[in-house]
């Protein structure tokens, strides 16, 4: 957690994404997402799981290198679902229908996202200020925003889940950057042995948190 | 892509998950040449149970690494026969296994009994509330064997399964602190109760206090070190938390890979062709016998196999599409109320309840193990007078902490209401993360005449085969059955002490929605029974049609189980291979005569 120290100490409710960026942004450069995109993902992530009291932000987490690293995945090309033609839709409780990829989500998703933000506010995203980005995001969450034919519903429960995994997953997958994700809410990780632990009745589990990799914290 | 011709064996096996590898196992031991076909790759826990890389929360629960490839194949859905069903595109509801041990190698473990009234539903009903007590649509069956028929086969799959439990009965006698409302037994569980986790047992506590019947879930999760009757060896489970949606890495939780096929991979009678794609069974001109089966193998090619013998032992839905795709029996069809092949086609019904407790109360829900827990069974099977409450079926109720992890505490976030994102999001999850219990109500679903299988008349699979198509929804009287059963729970949370309770009931009028995972525990399509008007299977599974295929799996079942349905897919599969083993193979033929 030491690592998350001085990022800790901002508070991203306060600053603008791009001085956040630079505090918890490596040196990882991204391999699908543009330039633009990027900074929009940063911005958004930030704001999912904000840096603040409890624990470290995405960014601290390294999601954005999480989400950019399973853009090269199997999963991100659609090869994990059902993509035949054709493509009806039908009522939510049926599911997904549209055919369009992870890739294709965030590809139509960002782009339809930065022109209704630019049309309402006159400025990129990552401009605005946290408290408008959070309406922003609640509205693509709650509301009938359409991106062409792709609904901004679908975009930002693409973006929250990667989100999820990105903090919470392995970390050699890229995000969980240090196990704070882990350490935050207390998942030991990779520990997977509870044999003296089973018949310890409400007490607190001692030992911390390990990775695949052997990394603890 | 050639054409190739197989030389002929005794008997081919469509899928290596549990009932095929039961099948092949009881078919060797009877002298026959076996050739399984399993159409994902081989696996086993050398690979993918190999620690620590196979604790991956990312690839085993979220990218469904060793479950179906939907890309392949999927199935379509609706909720009623005038809607358009549309196709399963992504992993949801449901999570199908594929590969050398189907979904055996990744399920949890609970492994049950069925309950004896369950087996006779339809005569138990008519009899104790007569039989305008069922309601008009509802498709009330019998399977045609009883709990003594199947007795010994519940054993024997329990020890091969190396099943840890704790009997109420053995042969009559009470002997232990059990399921006060299973049968009798003849034997005791192979291993004792696995331990029972915090919140497990507070939930014991409490149903005790307020005069439930709370007992030890039995588990395919070895309590201790077992050799099992093939001689393969598990280790104690250590409560990982990796258990359902991974092979486990300690050889503890049961599966074919670990507890049948290690017996079968050097027996010269058998043969495992892994990423063989069955199509179809081909049928002779009379359309009354099997020849044998046509699959594409790694490569593309087609290939036939012949065979005297064909046991579709694919998977619940799996099973009756192939049935469908080969002309196995009558197609249903639910206008004219004929046919039989899709008809019952039933789920499980299951709501989560939630209890939190006080901060300085850790209930540790990482730590877990797939099959165990506490249930009480006081509002399952006819253990309760159905008769005031017009509804037919129940639930059991148990907590069952298989492990919540990371990603998973991330979705679940904190009670409903509070935001899924955010810093409120972070909070209300670390308040509540290691600070509560989870509950299930694991009820029954009844089959009804609108909610059935059929093949999809848009959609092909990757092999231009039509998919199947279910047509779906929850009805009244099994969202009546568990509004009740959960305001039950109600007086366990509270004696539990808990700081704050959300029940999860079903809504009425509420529809089954895609999107959430429900349970695995798809049943029915294909059903056993006395009658071939209402069942495609006789009593031994065999097919009324054509008597040389055996059809063995969870679609046999005529109604939802509110148990896990392994344990009885298990020894229906027993007591299948028992009766080809004896009578079948001696003198080939419908083992029923009408
Ligand atoms: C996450 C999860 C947890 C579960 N937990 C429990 C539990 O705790 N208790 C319980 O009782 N049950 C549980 N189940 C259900 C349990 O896994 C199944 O009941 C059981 O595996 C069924 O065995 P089967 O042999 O019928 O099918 P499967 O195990 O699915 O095996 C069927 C095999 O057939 C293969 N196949 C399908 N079509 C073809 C074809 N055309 N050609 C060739 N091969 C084909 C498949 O690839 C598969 O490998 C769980 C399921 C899941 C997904
Ligand atoms: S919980 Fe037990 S049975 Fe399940 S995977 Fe872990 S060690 Fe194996």
């Amino acid at each position: 957690m030491q690592g998350l120290a001085g990022a800790a100490a901002l508070t991203s409710t306060t600053l603008p994404v791009h001085a956040a960026r630079s505090a918890g942004e490596s040196a990882y450069s991204p391999t699908f997402f543009t330039p633009a995109e990027w900074a929009f993902l940063h911005a958004a992530c930030d704001r999912l799981i904000p840096q603040d009291a409890v624990g470290p932000g995405a960014i601290a987490l390294g999601v954005p290198e999480f989400i950019d690293r399973q853009m090269a995945t199997p999963y991100a090309f659609g090869k994990l679902w059902y993509m035949q033609a054709p493509f009806v839709q039908g009522p939510a409780n049926l599911g997904y229908q549209l055919p369009y990829a992870p890739r294709d989500i965030y590809r139509k998703g960002i782009a339809g996202a930065a022109t209704f933000v630019q049309a309402k506010y006159g400025k990129a995203f990552g401009d605005l200020d946290a408290a408008t980005r959070d309406e922003i995001l609640s509205g693509f969450e709650k509301g009938d925003t359409l991106f062409g034919d792709l609904p901004a519903k679908i975009f930002f429960a693409q973006l929250l889940g990667n989100t999820m995994e990105g903090a919470f997953s392995d970390p050699s997958h890229g995000g969980n950057k240090g196990l704070g994700g882990w350490t935050t809410i207390g998942f030991p990780g990779a520990r997977a042995d509870f044999m003296d632990w089973v018949d310890q009745y409400g007490k607190q589990y001692p030992l911390g948190t390990v990775a695949i990799s052997g990394e603890t914290a | 892509m050639a054409s190739i011709k197989m030389k002929s064996v005794d008997a081919v096996v469509i899928g290596g998950g549990w009932a095929g590898s039961i099948l092949a196992k009881e078919l060797t031991e009877a002298g026959q040449s076996v050739v399984m076909l399993e159409r994902g790759p081989d696996r086993s826990t050398a690979s993918e149970g190999a620690y620590p890389g196979s604790i991956d929360e990312l690839e085993g629960n979220f990218r469904h690494k060793i479950f179906q490839n939907l890309s392949k194949t999927s199935v379509t859905i609706r909720n009623t026969p005038d809607q358009t069903a549309l196709p399963y595109r992504q992993m949801a509801a449901f999570l199908p296994g594929e590969g050398v041990g189907g979904a055996g190698l990744h399920w949890s473990g609970v492994h049950f009994r069925m309950p004896p009234d369950d087996l006779i539903m339809r005569t138990k009903v008519k009899e104790k509330y007569g039989e305008k007590f069922i309601p008009e649509g509802m498709n009330l069956q019998d399977y045609g064997v009883t709990y003594d028929d199947l007795e010994p086969f519940f054993d024997k799959a329990e020890k091969v399964f190396g099943t840890s439990g704790e009997a109420y009965t053995v042969n009559g006698q009470v002997v232990g602190k059990g399921n006060f409302f299973a049968p009798s037994r003849s034997d005791n569980f192979p291993l004792p109760a696995l331990k029972d986790v915090y919140g497990a047992n507070m939930f014991r506590k409490a149903a005790e206090e307020v005069g439930f019947h709370p007992y030890a879930m039995p588990a395919a999760n070895a309590s201790a070190q077992y050799t099992n009757p093939y001689g393969v060896q598990m280790g104690p489970c250590n409560f990982c938390g990796y258990c359902s949606g991974y092979a486990c890495y300690m050889y503890s939780k049961a599966s074919p890979n670990v507890n049948i096929l290690p017996a079968l991979r050097n027996d010269p009678k058998f043969e495992l062709r892994a990423e063989a794609h069955v199509l179809r069974v081909e049928l002779d001109s009379t359309k009354t016998k099997a020849t044998g089966v046509t699959y594409l193998d790694r490569k593309g090619n087609e290939v036939f196999q012949p065979a005297d013998l064909v046991i579709v032992s694919a998977f619940q839905f799996h099973n009756v599409h192939l049935m469908l795709l080969s002309g196995i029996g009558k197609p249903y069809d639910p206008v004219a109320n004929e046919g039989v092949v899709g008809r019952n086609f039933v789920y499980q019904n299951v709501t989560t309840t939630t209890a939190w407790f006080d901060k300085s109360v850790y209930t540790n829900q990482f730590i877990g193990t797939g099959g165990g827990g506490v249930a009480f069974d006081d509002f399952n099977s006819e253990n309760f007078d159905h008769g005031p409450l017009g509804f037919i079926g129940g639930s059991p109720v148990w907590v069952n902490q298989a492990g919540i992890k990371g990603i998973a505490a991330a979705k679940i976030g904190g009670p409903p209401g509070t935001p899924h994102w955010g810093s409120a999001w972070k909070k209300a999850m670390v308040d509540t993360y290691q600070h509560s219990v989870r509950m299930d109500a694991h009820g029954t679903n009844m089959a009804y005449r609108d909610v059935y299988l059929d093949l999809d008349p848009t959609w092909k699979d990757a092999y231009g085969m039509p998919m199947l198509r279910m047509t779906f929804d929850w009805k009244d009287n099994d969202i009546r059955m568990n509004r009740y059963v959960v305001s039950q729970i109600a007086k366990v949370t509270k004696a539990m002490g808990a700081r704050d309770v959300h029940l999860g009931q079903r809504q009425p009028g509420e529809h089954f929605d895609t999107r959430f995972y429900q349970t695995t525990h798809l049943a029915g399509g294909a059903v056993m029974g006395d009658d071939p008007k209402t069942s495609a299977l006789n009593r031994y599974l065999q097919s009324w049609d054509v008597s040389n295929v055996f059809v063995i799996g969870a679609n046999a079942f005529p109604q939802g189980t509110g148990y896990n349905p392994t344990g009885m897919v298990a020894a229906l599969a027993y007591w299948s291979a028992h009766h080809i083993r004896t009578t079948y193979l001696k003198n080939p033929g419908p083992l029923v005569q009408l």
